[in-house]
Formats: C-alpha cells, sequence, structure tokens
C-alpha cells in the first residue's frame, strides 16, 4: 500500500478544480459565489494565482469571459452556484455556443444524494444546458474530476470552438481524492476535428479562383476564431489574388477596413457594394462563415451565378443552407495556408479589371450616406467621431444589440482581429457592458468602449458596480435615441408604424446614475459638444457613462427588405416614406 | 393586407424526402441518448426508429441505429450534426452504402378462437413467426425481419384479433466482413 497522506496529488475536488484553471493557465474567473460553490470559494479565498472577478449577475459574468475569450482567443472561464446560478448562465452559454466562442463554465450541483430531490437550488444543469453547450458533464465521482476539467479545456478550445460546462456536486467538491496534470489521455476519444484540408479540394479551389472573372471572398468569425495567423494569411491571400473582400459582423478585422480591396461588412445591413458583389460574383471564396440568414437574405436568389468554395472547420456548416461546390473541412489558417501556397505556385492573378470598375459604380452609389445635421446628433455621425478620435489608439469595441450595433459595424473601422465584441448569432441585448469588462480585465491598459443602446444597456448595467470594484475603466457609450430603435424600425417598415412597446419610457438619468454607481457620467446633446465630450471621456481613467442624445426617429439603412435578395437592397437615398413603403409591401419579414 | 409574415415560409421547400437508417457509434456515457434525441427534436429532425444497446462493454461502446426521414439536404446535415457531437465516433449511413441488412423483431398478441385462431397459425407458419406464449384464446408470436416484412404480419394479424405489438425497433448492420 501506499500512503497518500505525502501524495501531493490527494486534494480535495474544489483543490482540483482550481489546481485546473492554474494548470490550463488560466489567470482570470468570472464568478458569483452561493451555496454549491462555497468550497471552490474556500479554495480560490487560499491562493493568489487566479484572480476572480465578482460579478453582480451571473449572466454577466458568462459575457465577460465572452469578451475575455474574444479578445484573447484564451477560453474564458465562469464559475457559478446550482440552481438559479446555472439557469442564469443560459443565456451567455447560448450566446457563446451560436457565436463559437471558448467558454468553459463550472457550476455548483446540490450534493449527489439529493440530486433528483427536488432539493434546494436544485436544477437540472446539465439537462437544461445540453443544448446550449458544445458538451457538458456532470461529475459524480471525485476521482474522474481531473480528467473531466482537462476534457472540457480540450472540447472548448478544440475545432469549432464553443461552451461547455462541468457541474459539479458539493459533495465531490469536498471528497478526497486523486489530481493528475493534464495529459494526451484527457483528449476525449471520440472528439478530433480534423485541421487540415483535403488536397484534391484545395487544388479544385486554386483552379476556381485562377479563372474567376467576378470573384469574392468572404470571411467570418470563423477567421478570427482560427487565431492570429489566419487573418495574416487572408490578408495575405487577398494580395496575392487581388480579389474583393467582404465580411459578416462576426469577421470584421480579419481583413483592416482601410484595405484597399475591403468591400465593407455585407448582410441585411452591409452595403451595397458588398451585397451586390455577392449576388453578382461568379466565384464565391467563403472562409470560416456559415450563410446564416442575416447574410444570405433570400435563399433561392442568394448568388445565383457562382461557383462556391466553402472552408469550414465544422462539417455541419456545409450545405447547411447553401449548397456548394467545394467544400473544404479544416482550420482556416491551416487550409488559407495551403490554399496560398497552391495558388502561388500553380495559379497568377487573374484580371478582373472589368469586375472592379463594376464595383466601383456601385460604391459610387454610397450607400452608407446620411443627412447630416447641425442641430442634433445622427447617431451615425457619433460612432464617426468616436472612431476619429480613437484612431491610433489601442481600443477594442463591443456593442449591445440594436440600430447602434449596425452603426458600430459600419462606421467604426477595425484594422485589427480580436477588437471587436458583438453578439451575432443570438442577438443579445445586455451583452456588452460584461463583455466590455471581461475585455478590459485582459488588457488593462486598452482603451474598452461598449457602444450601447438605451435600452440594452439597461438589461446588465448594475456591472457598472463590478467596473467600479475593479477598477476597469471601460466606457459605456450610450447611443440614446429614446427607443427600442431596430424594433421601432421594423414596425415602421413592417407593421403600420404602429410602435407598439418599443419607446423607452421613464428612461433614468444616465449621469446620475453614473455617479450613484461612482463612474463618471458624460453627456453630449449637440453636435458640437461631442468631440470635446469623446475627448473627455477617453481622458478619464476611471469608468464611464456617456449618455450621447442621438436624433430619436433614425432609421438604420442600407438594408436588404424583408424576403428580398442582395440586389434589392433599399439605399439611405431612396429610403422614401413611399419608397419603403412600397419595398416592404407585402410584409414579409425576415424573421 | 397581407400580414407580416416570416420570410422562412418563402424557402418552404417541398424537396422529396427519402428515409435513411444510421449507425452511430457512441462512447456509453451518462446522458448520450438525451444528446441524440435532444439533436432531433431541436433541430425537427424525424425519428421513425430509433434503437440502442451497450455492444463493447470493455470500451464502453453503444451502437444506436437511427431511422430518419428528410430530403437529401437535411439527411446530410443530421449526418454531420451527429457527426460532431463529442461522444460519438462514427456516423454510417447503412442507406447510402446499399450494403446492409436491417431486422426488427415484434412480438405480437392476437386474440380469438376458432377459425381466426387457426388461420392466425397458419400466416405466423408462413411468416416464420414463433409462438411464445399461448393460452386457450390467444398467441403471442415474436417475428424478426425488416420492418415492411413486420407491418405486412401486423395487418394480416389485425382482422383476426390483434390485441397489441410491442417493436424494438430497427437494428442494422453491414454485410460482408468489415465492421463500421
Ligand atoms: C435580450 C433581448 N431581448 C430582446 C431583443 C429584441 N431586440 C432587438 S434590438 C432591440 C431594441 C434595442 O434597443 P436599444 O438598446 O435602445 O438599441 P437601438 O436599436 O435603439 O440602437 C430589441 C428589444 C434582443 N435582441 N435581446
Ligand atoms: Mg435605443
Amino acid at each position: 500500500m501506499t500512503d497518500k497522506s505525502h501524495d501531493p496529488n490527494q486534494m480535495t475536488g474544489a483543490a482540483m478544480i482550481v489546481r485546473a484553471l492554474i494548470d490550463h493557465g488560466v489567470q482570470h474567473l468570472f464568478g458569483y459565489p452561493g451555496g454549491a460553490v462555497l468550497p471552490i470559494y474556500d479554495e480560490i479565498f487560499q491562493q493568489t494565482e487566479v484572480e476572480h472577478i465578482l460579478v453582480r449577475h451571473e449572466q454577466g459574468a458568462g459575457h465577460a469571459a465572452e469578451g475575455y475569450a474574444r479578445s484573447t482567443g484564451k477560453p474564458g472561464v465562469v464559475l457559478v452556484t446550482s440552481g438559479p446560478g446555472a439557469t442564469n448562465m443560459v443565456t451567455p452559454l447560448t450566446d457563446a455556443l451560436m457565436d463559437s466562442i471558448p467558454l468553459v463554465c463550472i457550476t455548483g450541483q446540490v450534493p449527489t444524494h439529493l440530486i433528483g430531490n427536488d432539493a434546494f437550488q436544485e436544477c437540472d444543469t446539465v439537462g437544461i444546458t445540453r443544448p446550449c453547450t458544445k458538451h457538458n458533464w456532470l461529475v459524480r465521482d471525485v476521482n474522474d474530476l481531473a480528467k473531466v476539467l482537462h476534457e472540457a479545456f480540450y472540447v472548448a478550445t478544440t475545432g469549432r470552438p464553443g461552451p461547455v460546462l462541468v457541474d459539479v456536486p458539493k459533495d465531490v467538491q469536498f471528497a478526497t481524492g486523486t489530481y493528475h496534470p493534464p495529459c494526451k489521455s484527457d483528449v476525449h476519444v471520440s472528439y478530433t476535428p480534423r485541421v487540415k484540408g483535403d488536397a484534391a479540394q484545395i487544388r479544385k479551389a486554386v483552379a476556381l479562383l485562377a479563372s474567376a472573372k467576378r470573384p469574392v471572398i468572404y470571411s467570418g468569425g470563423g477567421v478570427i476564431n482560427s487565431g492570429p495567423e489566419a487573418s495574416k494569411l487572408l490578408r495575405e491571400l487577398v494580395e496575392a489574388t487581388g480579389f474583393p473582400i467582404t465580411s459578416t459582423l462576426m469577421g470584421l478585422g480579419a481583413y483592416p477596413a482601410t484595405g484597399k480591396n475591403w468591400l465593407g461588412m455585407l448582410g441585411m445591413h452591409g452595403t451595397y457594394e458588398a451585397n451586390m458583389s455577392m449576388h453578382d460574383c461568379d466565384v464565391m471564396l467563403c472562409i470560416g462563415a456559415r450563410f446564416d440568414d442575416r447574410i444570405t437574405g433570400r435563399v433561392d436568389a442568394f448568388s445565383p451565378n457562382s461557383k462556391k468554395i466553402h472552408i469550414d472547420i465544422d462539417p455541419s456548416s456545409i450545405n447547411k443552407n447553401i449548397r456548394v461546390d467545394v467544400p473544404i473541412i479544416g482550420d482556416c489558417a491551416n487550409v488559407l495556408g495551403d490554399l496560398l501556397q497552391v495558388f502561388k505556385a500553380e495559379a497568377k492573378k487573374p484580371d478582373i479589371r472589368p469586375w472592379w470598375q463594376e464595383i466601383a459604380k456601385w460604391r459610387a452609389r454610397n450607400s452608407l450616406s446620411y443627412k447630416k445635421n447641425s442641430d442634433i446628433i445622427l447617431p451615425q455621425y457619433a460612432i464617426e467621431r468616436l472612431f476619429e478620435a480613437t484612431r491610433g489608439r489601442d481600443t477594442y469595441i463591443t456593442t449591445e444589440v440594436g440600430q447602434h450595433q449596425m452603426w458600430a459595424a459600419q462606421f467604426f473601422g477595425f484594422e485589427e482581429p480580436h477588437r471587436w465584441m458583438t453578439s451575432g448569432g443570438l442577438g443579445t441585448m445586455g451583452y456588452g457592458l460584461p463583455a466590455a469588462l471581461g475585455v478590459q480585465v485582459a488588457h488593462r491598459d486598452s482603451l474598452v468602449i461598449d457602444i450601447a443602446g438605451d435600452a440594452s444597456v439597461q438589461m446588465t448595467m448594475q456591472e457598472m458596480s463590478t467596473a467600479v470594484q475593479y477598477e476597469l475603466p471601460i466606457k459605456i457609450f450610450i447611443l440614446n435615441n429614446q427607443y427600442m430603435g431596430m424594433v421601432r424600425q421594423w414596425q415602421q417598415l413592417l407593421h403600420g408604424n404602429r410602435l407598439s412597446h418599443s419607446y423607452s419610457e421613464a428612461l433614468p438619468d444616465f449621469v446620475k446614475l453614473a455617479d450613484a454607481f461612482g463612474c463618471v457620467g458624460l453627456q453630449a446633446i449637440k453636435p458640437g459638444d461631442l468631440d470635446g465630450a469623446i475627448k473627455e471621456m477617453i481622458s478619464i481613467k476611471r469608468p464611464v457613462l456617456f449618455d450621447c442624445r442621438v436624433a430619436a426617429l433614425e432609421n438604420c439603412f442600407p438594408m436588404i427588405p424583408s424576403g428580398k435578395a442582395h440586389n434589392e437592397m433599399l439605399l439611405p437615398a431612396e429610403a422614401t416614406d413611399e419608397a419603403t413603403a412600397s419595398a416592404f409591401a407585402g410584409g414579409k419579414a425576415l424573421v | 393586407m397581407n400580414q407580416p409574415a416570416s420570410a422562412y415560409f418563402l424557402e418552404e421547400r417541398h424537396d422529396p424526402t427519402e428515409s435513411h437508417t444510421l449507425s452511430v457509434l457512441v462512447q456509453n456515457e451518462p446522458g448520450v441518448l438525451a444528446r441524440v434525441i435532444g439533436l432531433f427534436s431541436g433541430r425537427g429532425y424525424n425519428i421513425e426508429s430509433l434503437t440502442v444497446s451497450e455492444t463493447e462493454s470493455q470500451k464502453h461502446l453503444s451502437r444506436i441505429t437511427i431511422v430518419t426521414t428528410g430530403t437529401p439536404m437535411v439527411i446530410e446535415q443530421i449526418k454531420h450534426q451527429l457527426d460532431r457531437m463529442v461522444p460519438v465516433y462514427r456516423v454510417v449511413d447503412m442507406t447510402l452504402t446499399g450494403r446492409s441488412i436491417e431486422r426488427e423483431l415484434a412480438m405480437v398478441k392476437v386474440r380469438g378462437g376458432g377459425d381466426n385462431r387457426v388461420e392466425a397459425l397458419r400466416l405466423a407458419d408462413a411468416f416464420r413467426a414463433r409462438v411464445i406464449d399461448a393460452t386457450t384464446e390467444s398467441f403471442v408470436f415474436e417475428i424478426t425481419g425488416n420492418s415492411a416484412k413486420i407491418n405486412q404480419f401486423i395487418d394480416l394479424m389485425r382482422p383476426l384479433g390483434l390485441v397489441e405489438v410491442s417493436r424494438t425497433g430497427v437494428a442494422a448492420i453491414g454485410r460482408g466482413p468489415e465492421g463500421m
């Protein structure tokens, strides 16, 4: 018999959890305590390697971890208690699943002998989170805990990243067992996603690219998730081919907004040139994007005459919405590397000058133009000024969900990947503020701005208190139009202008509110005040809540109306009341 | 005026649907069946039949056989969605391989007397169904075969006093020397 009392790997389940976090290089943990995780909190108290950030609502912990993950490329880690702690995590887990963000969430659970008894703060956490995690585990034996935790990190970060959850009953946290550091055998044997693209398919893709007359590259969040190398290779590919490139909301920054081949974002509120290029192209190269309905518009009219190449690490993304001609399953960076090599060796830049001339005509339509106003701040103008003021700085942007999010995507230029955090797939109002916290935790000295809406910000604004506690100088820049603008826009366009419950009545006084939280409150009402106030905001080294009063009734254009194709966009200049009415006549909303 | 409606209605296509039998090799861990079933209900796929049992206890492997229907694009999605689940090792479309054997077992209870009873026994014999329980007024038959054969047998038993049926669902295996 061996004497286990001196074995350093003998420890309690709670100690294993903290140890595993350290072994996986976790420096920050977002969480909220409760009865079922107290043993873990006790371990956290007795060490200094992992810093715990106490949020004010578990949803905030989840989004903060998402912001942390998306801005660093490392998994975000969350610790919450059983029952309500776990159910409050459902939204961020779903958000992370939709946007492929690696999260490791540890939940406490009632002791194993009480499971199934409707115990206090018991819920079927693995059951509830099964459809909103990439995988989850309930650990019933302390001797399985180390392996499960290592597996959890592996699954969250391998292949298409995503959230995982480990549910640990309280008795397992107290029990003593054997820990082992991460090792190869902790890899989940049945999960080994393919990273290298098929060589023959890559050849086919190169042949298509080389013969293209009207090509377009359409990149997505997968390029960002794949890591900085993928963005670098994407830029090289654009350079080598000379092709125009557009991207999804999630993919912004992979190719620089100042790059000469940049068409702007595509999709429902994308630019005219991006959507027209998608519609009229003859070869489409989709990299790490998934032909989401906000991108395709009407599926049966989507890019009708193109051959489509699709690079994705997730085979289930291929042929899901749109049939493609050359699927390539693999990691973006890996496949792009091979593709580039073959292209350089075997192909030369096709002459696509006529195509660029056509694109220039679409560009000239100036689809992002808006009417300037010297009395009221237009939201587009506010973003433009914010962008100007932050140019050249080390800036990270998060957003809430609504019109302001789309304007941020349209008017803020991103030069680098990992700088833009937004809730794309789930569209979660309340994401941006806690996400900004997470970003700021990872990048203490950077400028982190949540571009917010007056309605969204109220969903998670209690996290301002977290910002104050941890001296996280986030800037919450509210485009305050006193409306749930995006809801109102749809009601105007599709529901006979009946503005049912989309007016933000009884808004708080944001400046006083900031004060109450111990943040700094600023306000701008006139266009002339804007630059000065933004400058002040940036110079303050504390959390700032900026109440930017913008035109209440401004709408977000261009827009692909409901159930229409890419070449039927409604441009701002044409969006007169009549044109809008007729474009939306018959009223088929996209959702 | 038209009511606003979802454009998803526009995409309602009516491609012909096909029936496919999928064999899925999974890690036999808690909740694995719930995951598979949740995938089908969550994404609106059909399950016509589903059977599951551990097949290699040493390696903790279970084999699930699913019969599903959908358009070719949906069937392809189902396979990819299954394949990317963490505890899933392999998914094989037995229908596509074209070389698979499918079997189902059913127990069929028939109640009656006189000519019906004699006729039921005679038909059972023709279908190679075995009598596994008998009383003076009833039989329980055990029958194995592909689903069509079982359906046919049940249909024949109906007028002869069919009481109830218990079916296992389809199990499938490939022909020839290779495993899946
Ligand atoms: C949690 C959640 N609830 C509801 C919605 C639906 N929704 C989308 S945008 C929006 C209004 C957002 O208003 P605001 O934050 O003021 O942004 P604006 O559109 O005015 O810029 C709503 C309610 C959502 N996306 N998320
Ligand atoms: Mg608003």
